[in-house]
Parts: C-alpha cells; structure tokens; sequence
C-alpha cells in the first residue's frame, strides 16, 4: 500500500491567491479520487527559495509528481479536476 | 536627467567609447540579433568584465546552456569564467524547462524564476545580470500571455533592483527579436549582425535605440576573434587632426634632400605609386626601418608578402628589418585582402594601430583592396585610416600600384586628395632598359624638387641620383652613361683645341715681338745713316766754304 502512495509536492511562494488555490483544488482532488494513497507536500519557495534551485522551479505553483516515477510536473493552480487528473494519471489506479 | 544617465562599463573594446560608457546603469538592455552573431558573447564579456574590472559582480542566468558549457565557451578567449565562480563573483542560474514533463493546468507565475534570480544575485552581491536567452522561455511555457506579463514584470524587477541588465533575444522576421521583448525595454537596444557578402563575412552592430544617450546610427564592424569581443568605432571621425612642424625621414637621404626641411611633415600621409617593380615596397620598407632607426614603433600591413619574405627582400637592398621585428619596434602584419571584407581590414587595421601606437604605418599596397571593392568603398575606407591616423598624428605610407604610368595621375585622383605627399615613381623603357625614376609630384607645405630623379637601388641602399641632363632630354642608365662619356669625350677634344690656338696665338705673338724688333734696328740704322749724311753734308760745305774763300784769296792776291 505505501509503495502505491503518491508522493507529491506542490511549490508555492508565499500566500498568493494563485497558491492558495491551487493547495485547496489539489486537496479536494486528493481526498476524493485518492482517499489514504496520497502524501502532499507543500513547499513555500519564499521561506526556502533554495530549493526552487535544487528542484529546478521555475513556475508557480507547480505540482511536482516525484512517484511513482517518471517525474511529472504539472503547473497552474490547478483548476481543472479532469486535467489534472489525467496528468496524475491518478484514474487507472 | 540633467546630467545624465550613468553608465556601466562593458568592457567591450570600442563599444564603450561609441555609447560614451557602456551600458545604462541598472536598467536592461536588449542585444538581439541572428543565431551565431555573438550575442552571448557579448553578454558574456559584459558580465566578466564587470566582474573582473569594475567590481561589479553578476549572474548569467542561461535559459539554453549548461555552466559547463558557458565556462568552457569562454574559455578559448581567457576569461577564467570558472575562477570567478569560485570566487563567487559570478554565478550562472541555469533555467532548464523540458516541455515534455510539463502540463499546464490553469493560472500560474514565474514567481520560482524571480526567487532564483535573487537568491543568485543575493550570493555575489551581484549588480550585473544576463538573461541568455529569456525567449526560450516562449517554447516552455505554452501560455504566451502569462510569459509576457511576468517577461515584463521580470525586467520591471530588474530595474527596481538596480540591476544593469543585458537580455539576449533571437532575431526575428520584421522585427527585432522574435518575441518582441524591445517592447518592454525602452533604454537600450543592440543589434548585432552577421553579413556574408561575396563569401566574406562581416559582423556589424548598430545601436537601435539608447535613450538619453547621443550615440551614432551607423552600423560599426566588430570582431570575435582571439581577444574576444571588439567593435570598431570607425566613422566617427573629423578633420581635427593634429599638425606637426616636425620632419620624419625617409630612411633614403636623397629623397629627404628633395623636400625643404629635410623629410616629410610627422603625421601626413604619404602616396607611394609606381607600375610593377619601380620601388614603391623598398621605399615604404625604408620609411619603415628609418622609423625603427629613430626609436618610434612602426606598423606594416603588407597585403602582398609575408614578414619573412619582406625582409628577405629588404636585405638585398642593404636594410635588415629582422632585428627591429625581433626588438618590437617593427611589427608586419601580413593578410590577404580577400580574408576580410573592407571593414573588417579597416576595423583590425585601426585595432592594430590603437594597440601597437605607432609613429609610423605603411600600407602596402593598397590598389590591393581594389579588386576586392566597389571603388567608392575603397575609398571612404582609405578616407577613413587616413583621417584616423592623422587624428593619432601617426605618419602613413601607401603603396599603390598603378597599371600604367601615362594615366595614373588621373586614376589615383581619388586618392590623391587624401594625400599629403605624393611621390610617383616610374620605371621607364629606353634603349632596351628599364630604368627607375622618381619624382615628387606634390608635398603640401613643402618646397621640394621638381626634378625627376634616377632611382637606384644596390646593396648599400636606395639612391636618388640627379637626371643626366644633356642635349638629348634627361637621361638614365646605361643612355646616361653613355651619354656622360660621349660628354666627357667632347670636354676633352674641346681643351685640346683651346690648348692648340693658345699655342698659336703665342707663336703669331712672338713673331710679331720677332718682327718689331728687327725694324727697330733697321730703324735705328736709318737714324745713324740720316745723321752721317747730315754731318758729311756739313763738312762739305765748311770745305766749300774753305775753297772758294782760298780762292777769293788767291785771285785777289
């Protein structure tokens, strides 16, 4: 069951409108297609702007899909359920 | 701004004369121009030399390259990009986006870009960035409205920060840069661009745009080459040059002594022509050496010959170039006039003289270029070495080869106005030889000979000997010779012949003494014979006198 956790992490930078929601469309998302198989991370770049470098940010906020592999990243703050679900490719689970 | 806005060094030889600074200070500035025409480089040498020579250090924030690939980039020109990483002078921010593990889902910022830049300007205190090449971003991100935004909030930031920022940007159809980004920066403007034309490429920049900074429009060549980046500012020049009353040899004191005061004017220049073979590289290498001679640094451009072939000639005419290239008072520079385009020839020749400072420049030859021009080009390019070395007071020697000696005054008049001095030289057939002459044909504010004379030219050097000028014209060579001896010949038959009646005159002389003398006597003789007559006449008549008074005596008696 761990080994099928998603492990995603969504960089924001600071309390702007755009990273507020993109942080309540990923969680309502979450909760309802993946109930217990998801871990979210939320990174403020603005407190830790250094690993915007390490993970090679450049737009925000952006989701970052780190397992299972391949690594997928998905920015904008995430307004559409479908797309982010099919880039998630959290459907076939 | 009432004295104007300040400016930050490039350190790009020539560019920051021609912008009077450089850059504007803590503003962006866009160079744009086709793929290959040195942009980065250009960016590059901004932030190095910023680094390096102003203190002021910089991120080169690369939207295409790798560091590694930057560093070793520059490498090839010396920068020790990687020196100054490490001593955290610069930091490259490398921005890499793969579109293929990117989605786009609704509204977002480039806000990650922003953090990433201040933390890297925030690590080396930086005050210069480069953004190389934020287009890129344009084939990331497929939201061009967003791009725009945060394109422009980007250099807003920029500004506000102070940074003087150099934004590299692709040329593209119709406008300056593909995504139109000239638009949002409204100080600066590079265009920077790479032309072939008849197989020779040039490289030119034009400044499009450079608000509150008087800057000239016209395109100026540039050069990458070995030293990095450098543009030439070739057309700004004037006629305020320098005047000198001083006088520079010639290296051949024949031809010194044809002018008043001993040589030409220091700083003019001077027009060597002459057909194939009369002289005119042996001339201008002896102005060369007599520079060298002097202790000033002469400069050599030979279209034609090579340094080693030039001073393997010069040798057999008693001048030896080699120990003043060794001693790095004679430098030769030797390219065909086909390498380069005109501008380019002009722009290294004016590097070259800039660099080396020399007293003397030769030319040699410069009808070289014309089969390489359009004769205007040719021309306004002369024009403008001219008028550049006599702005540095440097003296010029030109070489021109003419096609023949009846017409050349009148084909080189373009040239000739350009020229202060003008010496022609001939190389004329008479009686099945070929003799050189030379005359001055002008030398502005000189008296000078009008003659023309003999060019000779022996192990022992150049000579100029007077013209034989015997009943025949002037004469030269072995005509002369002959002509000398036929001369001498009659000199002597003449002495002889005044030597004969003087002897003649001195016989008829004595005679004459002879003759008067012999009459004097005879003269004489008459005297004594006249006075013996007069006195037997008196004794004859005191005996007559005697006889008839006897008489008298006797018949009386």
């Amino acid at each position: 069951m761990d080994a099928k956790k998603k492990k995603l992490t969504l960089y924001v930078a600071g309390q702007t409108p755009k990273s507020l929601a993109a942080i309540s469309n990923l969680e309502r998302i979450c909760e309802e297609h993946l109930p217990g198989r998801y871990e979210i991370e939320v990174i403020d770049l603005r407190q830790n702007p250094r690993l915007a470098r390490e993970h090679d940010i450049v737009a925000i906020p952006t989701l970052v899909r780190e397992l299972p592999v391949p690594l997928r990243k998905i920015i904008g703050d995430l307004s559409d359920e479908q797309k982010v679900l099919v880039n998630l490719r959290l459907q076939d689970e | 701004m009432a004295v104007g806005i300040s400016k930050s060094p490039t350190g790009i030889a020539g560019f920051d004369e021609l912008t009077h600074g450089g850059l504007p200070t803590g503003r962006p500035s866009i160079v744009c121009g086709s793929a290959g025409c040195g942009k980065t480089l250009f960016a590059s040498t901004f932030l190095i030399q910023g680094a390096r020579e102003h203190d002021e250090n910089g991120v080169f924030v690369s939207f295409e390259e790798r560091p590694v690939d930057i560093v070793s980039n520059v490498a090839s020109l010396g920068f020790g990009l990687d020196e100054l990483i490490e001593a955290e002078k610069i930091a490259i921010e490398h921005i890499a986006i793969d579109p293929a593990e990117l989605a786009e889902i609704g509204d977002y910022d480039l806000e990650g870009l922003f953090l990433r830049l201040e933390l890297a300007i925030d690590a080396v205190g930086a005050k210069r960035v480069v953004l190389d090449t934020i287009e890129s971003l344009f084939s990331a991100f497929s939201n061009p409205a967003i791009l725009r935004a945060e394109i422009r909030r980007l250099f807003d930031w920029l500004k506000d920060k102070g940074m003087t920022t150099v934004i590299t940007a692709e040329r593209g159809e119709g406008t300056l840069t593909r995504q139109g980004l000239e638009e949002y920066v409204s100080d600066c403007v590079i265009l920077l661009d790479h032309r072939v034309h008849n197989q020779i490429s040039t490289r030119r920049m034009r400044i499009v745009k450079y608000r509150g900074t008087a800057h000239g429009t016209n395109e100026y060549p540039f050069l990458i080459d070995e030293d990095g980046f450098s543009v030439l500012p070739v057309s700004a020049l004037g006629l305020d040059h320098k005047v000198f009353d001083e006088r520079v040899g010639s290296g051949v004191p024949d031809l010194d002594a044809m002018v008043s005061g001993g040589g030409f004017h220091r700083g003019s220049s001077i027009l060597l022509s002459g057909v194939a073979g009369s002289g005119k590289s042996s001339l201008a290498a002896s102005f060369a050496g007599a520079a060298c001679a002097r202790g000033e640094r002469a400069l050599y451009f030979s279209f034609e010959e090579s340094a080693a072939q030039t001073v393997r000639n010069m040798r057999s005419i008693g001048l030896d170039l080699q120990p003043w290239l060794d001693g790095g008072l004679l430098r030769h520079i030797a390219a065909r006039p086909t390498f380069y385009s005109l501008e380019m020839h002009l722009a290294i020749m004016l590097r070259e003289v800039t660099r080396f400072d020399p007293g003397l420049v030769v030319l040699d030859p410069i009808s070289a270029f014309m089969e390489s021009g359009d004769r205007l080009e040719v021309q306004s390019m002369l024009l403008r070495v001219v008028d550049f070395l006599k702005s540095r007071g440097v003296t010029a020697v030109f070489t021109h080869l003419a096609h023949s000696q009846e017409g050349s005054t009148a084909t080189d008049a373009g040239l000739s106005s350009l020229m202060d001095a003008w010496v022609l030289m001939l190389n004329r057939e008479m009686n099945g030889e070929f003799n050189r002459e030379l005359y001055l044909l002008k030398a502005r504010g000189m008296a000078h000979s009008n003659q023309v004379r003999e060019f000779v030219m022996s192990d022992t050097g150049i000579r100029l000997l007077p013209p034989y000028l015997g009943d025949n014209g002037a004469l030269t060579g072995s005509a002369r010779k002959a002509e000398e001896a036929k001369a001498r010949r009659a000199e002597m038959q003449r002495l002889a012949e005044v030597a004969r009646a003087k002897r003649a005159a001195q016989d008829r002389r004595r005679a004459a003494t002879a003759q008067i003398a012999e009459l004097q006597a005879e003269l004489e003789a008459s005297d004594l014979e006249l006075r013996s007559i007069a006195d037997s006449e008196a004794e004859y008549r005191r005996q007559a006198e005697r006889d008839s008074a006897d008489m008298e005596v006797s018949r009386k008696a």
